[in-house]
């Protein structure tokens, strides 16, 4: 027998039909793996009515088995939805509490009897050091990971772009460590220099002390991602077809005129989407910035004083003395953090997915 | 504008592999040269090591003297890009520029020359896309990327980029080996009007069509898997597929091998 | 068609008028880099502005900037071009490897100094700010048992998951599935540990805990695995879909049900990618401390029962460490942080080989 089943045959009314040689729509989209079921359809019938034919059995363990998979598939769903639900449930109770504008207010002290807190100050530090350390970390990034596809010797590339990918699993608390513990005293360094001489520019201002500061926040936190993207990019160089790079190259353009001509053009979705990603990562960024970061609450663009906060980072150090408001305003807060890594991956998803569009098509 | 090559015991290498082995050749200006010769017999390595595309593969290199009108294309204070604007190359398979339009794939040569001034872009995207006969077909659509032209167009627009520079010589690869046979047949046209300007050395595997365009036609063979290949017979066209002076060679063409 | 070939009267401005060029002579770049050391420290120290990685620095500006300049007297704008970017990509590597090589430098040399059996065998619990030992004995069972716990849930669940993806899911519910999976992949840490606080220590957990809220090492667990979920799912998805389909077809064939095939064929076929996978999820998970800092409570003693009562992990372990007084903390610390970075690097590396040995259909 040819007929398949449609599929909602299976998945949606309760018991099966079987399906006599009608024209379903649904058997247009059926593919081979279908027909083992269709075929034992007709003798099969219902999971209990089949009695103890082996037949039925079969059939009654494929949709126990399809239902299963369908379940853990829903599960994905049920977890992003609780996500949003108990998020807002418990944040909603203390935003109520709250007797400052969550927006504006400059300060958080939740666990008062009257408790204030805002998030402009933290939403702030988190975009301001994640830019910083994107600034930082992309044209290094990508300096490394041309040298790694284009510039250094195949066996080399190779072996030290293992070695990028094993940097990127080095948990972020020991970044955290070696940046509160010895990178700060380079960075207290460089940042009484660059007040002494450059102390008339407001970033570069202030009375100190220096060290704890969104430049070392910033800095450590590029140095966490800068595998990552390296990592992602060099994949991407590394699939530039070998016929455009020899094209530009027989046209008598020069490795850096190849690379302009051929590679980069070709990686820029890839670039842009490592790039997101890499964002992604700085803004959610938890411990390393609270080890770093002075931990204040006030809007500054002074880079090299003690200071500095993010939305994750906060969420770290104040929740050990949180009450239940403290824990629903933390929890507001990282409503908000989750809403804006939300908007960059959907962005980066958007550009990956088009990407892929563009790359099958151009095959 | 064309130019002779002189080829005097060109050795070419890939890693410790000998693929080519004192190969010894004059192709005259303003004429087709075919090379022909069985799979893996160093005639696409050859053409290669004529405009120093050989050397862009790890480990591989050439020994012996290249020379173009006197000037030896390896001497060491010999500028590679240089070279390569001097010979142009067509590859294999069309590798128009993905992310380019038709326009700009055309002047990326001339743009990585610096030329800079559009009424000069503009007249040599014309003037190379009307020789290869691909003007007619595209000059509505100059904006257009590039990879949206069928095969064969894709092809004579790799060859119109390769011309706008203004080579002297013009090596093709294999040019029409992934084509169908009407693109084939409108670049074996292109390829004896182009011949009044630019010297050609195309490789193929298809023996009627070096019959058909070249002047003269030089057959590589080798003993066996793992040799290098060689030189066997070079001479005109006309005599090698008529009365070819080596048994290798009328074997080869009979189809008696290879 | 055209036939003419046309002709100019007037040289192309593409061609060069000979193959020669006038090199750089190899002694150059040195030279040049000797001068702009000299002249940096000069200005340096003369003016006395600052020290020695001053110098280093305004030296590295000054050879780019000399470079590019000999370069373009003697080759041309082109080939300058061309050497002062080789220069920068160059120093960009220069300059990524040295904190990275200062991080991992740091942590041996710092982390062997408590590397003894007394660090793995006891716990932190009546270790006062005075006492030089203690250890992370408690913090390492936390790691294993949330770590392995989270890869019980994560395991079946994205597995089975991956399968709707790819073998049963059809239609926008199947592409909403992936479009979450990929959405869930970019959950911050911290946010995974808010949603274990808000669900399970502050609303369910109470309901058989007498009220209290119930920080455990369960939770941490529930944690690591909604972030480990979509790591999972993905590998996953993308290795039944290397299965060559003539695989599936022989079993059909044979009349083999479909989800039997699929757990016969399909997925032994494709489980040494999904092994790395999920080795790589697992490294992750163990380096994970946010969400553990929400969940897990922390705690000093060894607490054996994931079920009830704080637990730590070692990522905790190192981040209570470096926030201690003592001044024996930080050592514990660093040999903390090597213990883990070892963990995590050894199921990193061992994921990688085994996806470089088996490469389905590549």
């Amino acid at each position: 027998m040819g007929e398949t089943p449609p599929r909602s045959a299976n998945a949606g009314t309760g018991g099966i039909r079987v399906a006599p040689g009608h024209g379903q729509p649904a058997g247009a989209s059926a593919r081979v793996a279908e027909a083992p079921v269709s075929t034992r359809t007709p003798g099969g019938g219902d999971l209990g009515g089949g009695g103890g034919l082996p037949r039925a059995r079969a059939f009654g363990a494929e949709r126990a088995f399809r239902g299963l998979t369908l379940a853990a598939g829903t599960a994905v769903l049920v977890i992003i939805a609780a996500i949003a639900v108990f998020l807002i449930a418990k944040a909603v109770p203390a935003l109520r509490a709250n007797t400052a504008n969550f927006w504006t207010y400059e300060g958080w002290s939740p666990n008062d009897t009257a408790p204030e807190f805002g998030i402009g100050t933290l939403a702030f530090g988190t975009v301001l050091s994640s830019a910083l350390a994107l600034l930082i970390a992309v044209p290094v990034a990508l300096g490394i990971a041309l040298y790694l596809s284009h510039y250094a010797p195949r066996r080399l590339g190779t072996a030290l772009g293992f070695l990028i990918d094993l940097l990127a699993a080095v948990p972020s608390v020991v970044f955290g460590l070696w940046g509160r513990d010895i990178f700060v005293n380079p960075v207290r360094d460089f940042s009484v220099w660059l007040n002494t001489y450059f102390g008339w520019i407001p970033i570069f201002g202030g009375d100190g002390p220096f060290g704890k500061s969104i430049m070392l926040g910033s800095l450590v936190l590029a140095i966490m991602v800068l595998p990552i993207i390296t990592s992602l990019s060099r994949e991407v160089f590394l699939q530039t077809p070998t016929a455009n790079e020899e094209a530009a190259l027989a046209l008598g353009a020069t490795r850096w005129e190849m690379i302009r001509t051929a590679v980069l053009p070709y990686g820029r979705p890839g670039i842009i989407a490592a790039v997101m990603l890499g964002l992604g990562r700085a803004l959610g960024e938890t411990i390393a910035l609270a080890m770093t970061l002075g931990i204040t609450f006030g809007i500054s663009f002074n880079l090299i004083e003690n200071g500095g906060n993010t939305i994750a980072a906060n969420i770290a150090n104040a929740f050990g003395e949180a009450n239940d408001t403290g824990r629903g305003a933390l929890i507001a807060s990282g409503l908000v953090l989750f809403t804006i890594t939300l908007i960059v991956n959907i962005t980066a998803r958007a550009i990956i997915y088009r990407r892929r569009e563009f790359t099958e098509s151009a095959a | 504008m064309a130019k002779r090559v002189d080829a005097s015991n060109v050795t070419a290498y890939y890693g410790a592999f000998k693929a080519i082995e004192n190969i010894n050749l004059t192709v005259e200006p303003k004429t087709v040269t075919a090379l022909i010769g069985p799979s893996g017999c160093g005639k696409s390595t050859f053409l290669r090591s004529i405009n120093r595309m050989h050397e862009v593969l790890p480990g591989a290199r050439v020994e012996g003297d290249l020379t173009i009108d006197g000037q030896n294309i390896y001497d060491r204070d010999v500028d590679v890009t240089a070279v390569r604007r001097m010979i142009g190359m067509v590859f294999q398979r069309p590798n128009p520029f993905p992310t380019m339009s038709i326009y700009e794939n055309v002047v990326a040569g001339l743009r990585l020359n610096g030329v800079r001034k559009k009424s000069i872009l503009d007249e040599a995207a014309e003037n190379s896309l009307r020789s290869a006969n691909l003007w007619d077909e595209v000059k509505g659509r100059l904006g257009k990327p590039g990879a949206g032209l069928s095969g064969g167009q894709q092809q004579r627009l790799c060859i119109a980029r390769t011309i706008a520079v203004e080579p002297q010589v013009v090596l093709m690869d294999e040019p029409c080996s992934a084509l169908d046979p009407i693109s084939t047949l409108a670049i074996e046209d292109l390829m004896f009007q182009l011949k009044d300007k630019f010297t050609i050395i195309i490789v193929t595997h298809n023996m009627q069509q070096a019959a058909r365009v070249s002047d003269r036609t030089a057959f590589f063979s080798i003993e066996k898997t793992g040799d290098p290949g060689r030189l066997i017979e070079y001479d005109n066209t006309q005599k090698i597929f008529s009365n070819p002076s080596h048994k290798k060679t009328e074997d080869y063409i009979t189809g008696r091998f290879g | 068609m055209s036939t003419t070939v046309a002709n100019h009267p007037t040289r192309p401005p593409a061609q060069p008028a000979t193959l020669r060029a006038r090199r750089l002579p190899k002694y150059a770049p040195p030279v040049i880099a000797a001068a702009a050391v000299a002249v940096a420290a000069a200005v340096v120290y003369g003016t006395s502005i600052g020290g020695p990685v001053l110098v280093v620095a305004v030296a590295a500006l000054l050879y780019l900037a000399g470079l590019f300049a000999a370069a373009n007297a003697v080759e041309g704008r082109r080939s300058a071009r061309n050497r002062t970017w080789s220069a920068l990509i160059h120093s960009a590597f220069v300059l990524a490897v040295l904190p990275l090589a200062s991080v991992v430098w740091t942590l041996v040399s710092k982390g062997v100094e408590r590397l003894d059996g007394n660090f793995f065998g006891t716990s932190m619990n009546n270790i006062g700010a005075r006492d030089a030992n203690g250890g992370a004995y408690h913090a390492i069972v936390g790691t294993l048992e949330q770590v392995g716990i989270a890869a019980l849930i994560t395991v079946p669940l994205g597995i089975l998951c991956a399968i709707y993806v790819v073998e049963y899911g059809r239609g926008r519910f199947a592409f909403a599935i992936r479009f979450f999976v990929d959405v869930m992949t970019g959950i911050p840490s911290i946010v995974s540990g808010l949603f274990v606080l808000a669900f399970w220590v502050l609303v369910v957990s109470p309901v058989f805990n007498d009220g209290r809220p119930g920080f455990s090492g369960f939770a941490a667990a529930l944690a690591l695995s909604v972030l480990m979920l979509p790591t999972v799912v993905r590998s996953t998805e993308e290795m039944l879909r290397l299965v060559p389909a003539p695989l599936r077809e022989g079993a059909y064939a044979l009349g083999v049900p479909k989800w039997k095939t699929i757990l016969r064929v399909v997925l032994p076929t494709a489980l040494p990618g999904i092994v790395t996978g999920v080795m790589l999820a697992i490294a992750r998970a163990a380096g994970e401390t946010a969400p553990v800092l929400l969940v897990a409570g922390g705690g000093a003693a060894i607490n054996l029962n994931p079920f009830e009562n704080n637990q730590s992990s070692l990522s905790l372990f190192v981040y209570q460490q470096a926030g201690d007084a003592s001044k024996y903390a930080p050592a514990r610390a660093w040999t903390a942080a090597l213990t883990l970075v070892t963990l995590v690097l050894i199921l990193t590396i061992a994921a990688k080989l085994l996806a470089r040995r088996n490469r389905l259909g590549r």
